[in-house]
Parts: structure tokens; sequence; C-alpha cells
């Protein structure tokens, strides 16, 4: 009996232990509350440093780039003053760096709007096309569209130039828009693929049945439901082609001075120091990119405040 | 009666889908002729001479005698670099796409789109920022060309590994994660026992948006070591530079062979992350 009694008493001393059942007054309580509450401001105060001091390290070179286009200084990191020779050199019309900058400039907008342009149509009437095909043929084209996805950028590049080598023909404007497209094309199918999903199709066969022509179904019934893939789509053919290196600089006009930006940096790069007005040009080109991306923003909180 | 009916609605269907299917047919030439066509043609280069008779001259002078030492070099250090990238881009993404996907902390979407800015600087314009501005603090790319390499790297894919992390993180099921707090787990095991395994696919689609790329990514450790690191994807572009493109083929190959065993290394994971 005595022993039993003792190990039920040691099993409740265990029991106590493991639970740490101790009662609390209420002030105790109250202290162990704000203890947690305490520890969950440090957490998010350690969350958000963390954040904010990661993306300071992502624009200090940003940063660089504005605070050093004030200051006439040629060599990296040197400070002579406040100065706005790097802006009045861009916009001298003698000055044949700037020329070149600016010719780049409207060499790589073109070749980006257009390239979009043509992926976006044929990339939507692909996707269209394959929500309707098979399931053999459509998982055929869903792999060859991954293909260029997957691919890495320089063997495209390559096997384009083979491509033009062999048909005997030089790289021109031509093969600069396809490799654009070739590069651009799957991202606009990918992006439309999930909203012909989404998409009723009785909303098309309604159309046609009730009188619609075939081609008044497609623009006015189908192409408004996937209209924002078909955006999203544009917009991310735009952002990787102005952005793009390694297939411009392979499958560019070999027989002018045609240059993007991207290669006209890399060719000043390659010869020594980058003339002072890109500095000025980056710091122009980041103020509209963050005047477009607060217009974006502005423009999707009205949005979302009219549903 | 209703089965002809039903046999004549099917038919009007199918007449239908016929024009609707047929719009991929321009699609699908762009595709052969483009993208399959030339993939074919880097064998063939690979395979023949500059007249086009076969020969394996070109292998030859990728892995025969002193030239072999010099490509396991580069494919090494192709290697090391795209892992370190890799393996520093998920260390710091998955916190940052954590944090940002969890409301507790973060309830702001445009704090994403900071994230993603940077990228729509030209990234020629961005890598020689980042080299001027690493010289100005003190980190010289003539003598620390690996540490400037990296960080230029860093840079320029952390979003690519954010971005995938980040929407995997918002579809996270966050009862899980209080049930096994609730049910006793330490903060340690709730990360590895169910965060970790919850976010599997987004952790191996950001390895592949880092890994892949950085290997041909020759711009950035061009300009952030003075050309003295090389990746395979320098030496391609070094080969079309000389006119080269038989050996330039052989070294196109090798890098369809290394991205070949990263898709497969993805379907894998992607597909153990499918069954749980």
């Amino acid at each position: 009996m005595n022993k039993q009694n003792l190990n039920v008493n040691e099993n409740n001393d265990l029991l106590l232990k493991k639970n740490k059942v101790v009662n609390y007054t209420a002030d105790e309580t109250n202290a162990l509350l704000v203890k947690k509450e305490n520890r969950a401001k440090r957490k998010k105060f350690g969350a958000l440093f963390f954040v904010w001091f990661m993306l300071i390290l992502l624009y200090l070179p940003i940063v660089y780039l504005v605070v050093y286009s004030f200051t006439d200084a040629k060599v990296v990191g040197q400070w002579t003053g406040f100065g706005v020779k790097s802006y009045t050199l861009l916009f001298n019309p003698k000055n044949k760096d700037s020329l070149k900058l600016w010719e780049a400039t409207w060499n790589t907008i073109w070749v980006a709007a257009l390239s979009s342009v043509l992926s976006t149509i044929l990339g939507t009437l692909g996707a269209v096309g394959m929500h309707f095909l098979g399931k053999k043929l459509k998982t055929a084209m869903n792999v060859a569209t991954q293909i260029p996805i997957v691919n890495a950028e320089i063997v495209m590049a390559l096997s384009l130039v083979i491509l033009f080598v062999f048909l005997g023909l030089p790289t021109s404007a031509f093969s600069l828009i396809i490799g654009h497209m070739v590069l651009t094309i799957p991202f606009v199918v990918i992006n439309v693929q999930p909203k012909l999903e989404q998409m009723d199709p009785s909303l098309y066969e309604a159309a046609l049945d009730l009188g619609a022509t075939r081609k008044d179904a497609f623009f006015k019934v189908m192409i408004p439901d996937i209209l924002p893939g078909i955006l999203s789509g544009f917009m991310i053919s735009l952002t990787l082609s102005l952005d793009d290196y390694v297939i411009t600089e392979f499958t560019k006009p070999t027989s002018s001075n045609f240059n993007t930006i991207s290669t006209y940096v890399q060719s000043t790069l390659a010869k020594g120091n980058i003339p002072i007005q890109l500095k000025a040009f980056s710091t122009i080109l980041f103020l509209f990119i963050v005047a477009a991306m607060i217009g974006y923003s502005v423009y999707n909180y009205k949005q979302s405040k009219k549903i | 009666m209703p089965s002809s009916q039903g046999q004549a609605v099917k038919k009007t269907k199918n007449h239908v889908s016929e024009p609707r299917k047929a719009l991929t047919i321009p699609y699908a030439a762009f595709l052969v002729l483009f993208v399959i066509f030339p993939i074919l043609l880097i064998f063939f280069y690979a395979f023949t001479d500059k007249q086009g008779n076969f020969t394996l001259q070109n292998f030859q002078d990728v892995f025969a005698g002193d030239a072999s030492n010099a490509t396991f070099k580069v494919i090494g250090t192709s290697l090391g670099v795209a892992a370190l990238t890799t393996v520093i881009c998920i260390i710091l993404a998955y916190p940052i796409a954590y944090i940002l996907a969890n409301s507790k902390y973060n309830k702001n979407k445009i704090v994403v789109y900071l994230f993603l800015l940077p990228m729509w600087i030209n990234f020629v314009i961005r890598t020689t920022a980042t080299r001027d501005m690493l010289l100005l603090i003190g980190i010289d790319y003539r003598t620390m060309p690996w540490v400037t390499s990296i960080i230029g790297m860093v840079y320029n894919y952390l979003p690519f590994a954010i971005l995938p992390l980040y929407n995997t993180m918002l579809k996270l099921d966050k009862s899980q994660i209080e049930a096994a707090a609730d049910l006793g787990a330490n903060p340690f095991d709730v990360f590895v026992k169910t965060i970790i395994p919850m976010t599997i696919p987004g952790i191996v689609s950001a390895i592949t948006m880092t890994f892949m790329p950085t290997m041909s990514s020759y711009v950035i450790t061009d300009a952030l070591s003075g050309r003295t690191i090389t990746l395979i994807g320098g030496l391609i572009e070094n080969k079309f530079l000389l006119s080269q493109l038989n050996v330039g083929s052989v070294y196109a190959i090798l890098m369809l062979i290394l991205i070949g065993a990263s898709v497969v290394f993805e379907r894998h994971f992607t597909e153990q992350g499918g069954k749980r």
C-alpha cells in the first residue's frame, strides 16, 4: 500500500513537471501575455529589418549611379564636386557617344515593340489553337513550347546563327526579330493558356448559335475573355526583349554598327571606361521606371476599388 | 430520334472546332523552323567540318590532350559558380519570400514590387554599376574576382529565386503550421518538418530558375572578374566571335547535356512534391 501511494505521488510529481502545471495569479498571466506580445513584436521587427536591409543592398548600385551622375569625374568613385556635365553631354546633339547611346535606345525600343507585338499575335493564336487540339498533339506542342524556356539563351543564340549560316543568309534585322521572338513567344503562350482553361466554352458556342460569324465570335467573345493573359504575356515579352544581351549580340545585323543599349554598353565596357553620360541616362531610365511602376500601382488600386 | 440529333450536334461542333485548331499552325511552324531545327543543326555542325564532311575533329579539339583539362576546368568553374549562386540565392530568398508572403509581417504588395523593380534596369548597366559600386567600397574585382562575380550573380538572380518561392508561400496551409506548433513542435521542427516539405515545389523551381541561367551568364562574370573567370557560355561566345561554329556546337551540346540533367532533376523532385 505504502509503496503504491509513493508511486502515485511520484507519478503526480512527474505529471506536474511534464505539463508544467502551475497556478498563475492574474498579474502573472498578464506579465506572461505582455512578454509573449513583446516577443512577437521583436520577431516582426527582426523580419522587417531583414527585408528592408536586403532591399537597401539591392538598390545600392542604383543609388551609386544616381548620386555619381551628378559629378563630372570620369574615374570610378571619384567625386569632383557637384556637376551636371553628364546630363548636358547626354542632350548635346554634337556628342558622338550620346548620339550612339540614343540610337541604341531607339533600336532597343523598336526591336522590343515589334518582336513583342509579333510574339503576342503568333503566341495567342498558337495558344488558342492548342487549346482545341487532341491530347497527343497538345502534349507535343506543350513540350516544344517549354524548349526555349528551359534552354540556355546562348545555345539558342548559337543555333539561330548556325541556321542563318546554313540558309546562306547574313544576320539582319530579320534574324534579330526572330531571335527575340524565340526568346519571348513561349511566355505569351504560357500566360494565355490558363485564361483559356478558365474560359467558359459555351459562350463562344452561344455566340455562334446566335448568328455571330466566327471572326466576330473570336474577336468579340473569346479575345476579351483571355485579354488579361494576352496583356501579361505582352508585358513579359517587352521586359525580356528590352533587357536582352546574348541573343541580340549573336543575331544582330553584322553589316552596320547596329547596337541596342545592352550591346552598346558592353562594347564600351570592353574598350575601358564607360562614357559619363551613361550614368545620367541610367538615372533618367530609373526615374521613368519608378514613375511607370507608381502609375501601374495607382491604376491597380483604383481598379480594385471599383470592384 | 434523340441519338440522331446528338450526332447532328456533334457534327456541327467538329465542324466549328476545325478552323480553331488550325490557328496553331503558324506557331507550330515557327517552333519547328526556329527552335527545333536549329538545335538539330547544332548536332549536325558538331560532327562536321567547315565543308560539311563528317569529322570527330571538333570533339578532339575540345577533349583531346591539354584541351580536355581546360574544358573540364571551365565546366567545373561553371558548375561551381552556378551552385554557389544558387545556394546563396535560396538562403537569402527563402526568408524574404516567407516574410513577404506572411500577412503577419507584410500586408503590402508594393514591397514585393520593390524587389522586382531593379530587374527593369538594363542588366548590363546594372552589372557595370555593381562593379563600380563594389570598387568604391573597397571590393576590387581585379583582386577578388570570385567575390565580386558571386555578388553580381546573386544580385542578378535573387528576384528569380524570390518569385517562385513567394508564389508557393502564398498558398501555404497556415493551419498545418499552427497545428504543429500547438501539438508541441519547437520552431525548428515546425520549419524543417512542415514548412520546408510544403514549399519543395517552390524551392525546386527557384533552383532551376537560378542554376541553369547562371552557367550561361558569362556577361556578368566577364565584367565582374575582369575576364579571369570563364564559364561555358563564354567559351561558346568566344567560338562564335572566331566564327568557329563547329567547335562552338560541341560546347553547346555539353550545355544541352547539363540542361537535360537539370530538367530530369526538376521533374524528379516536382513529382515527389506532387505525391505528398
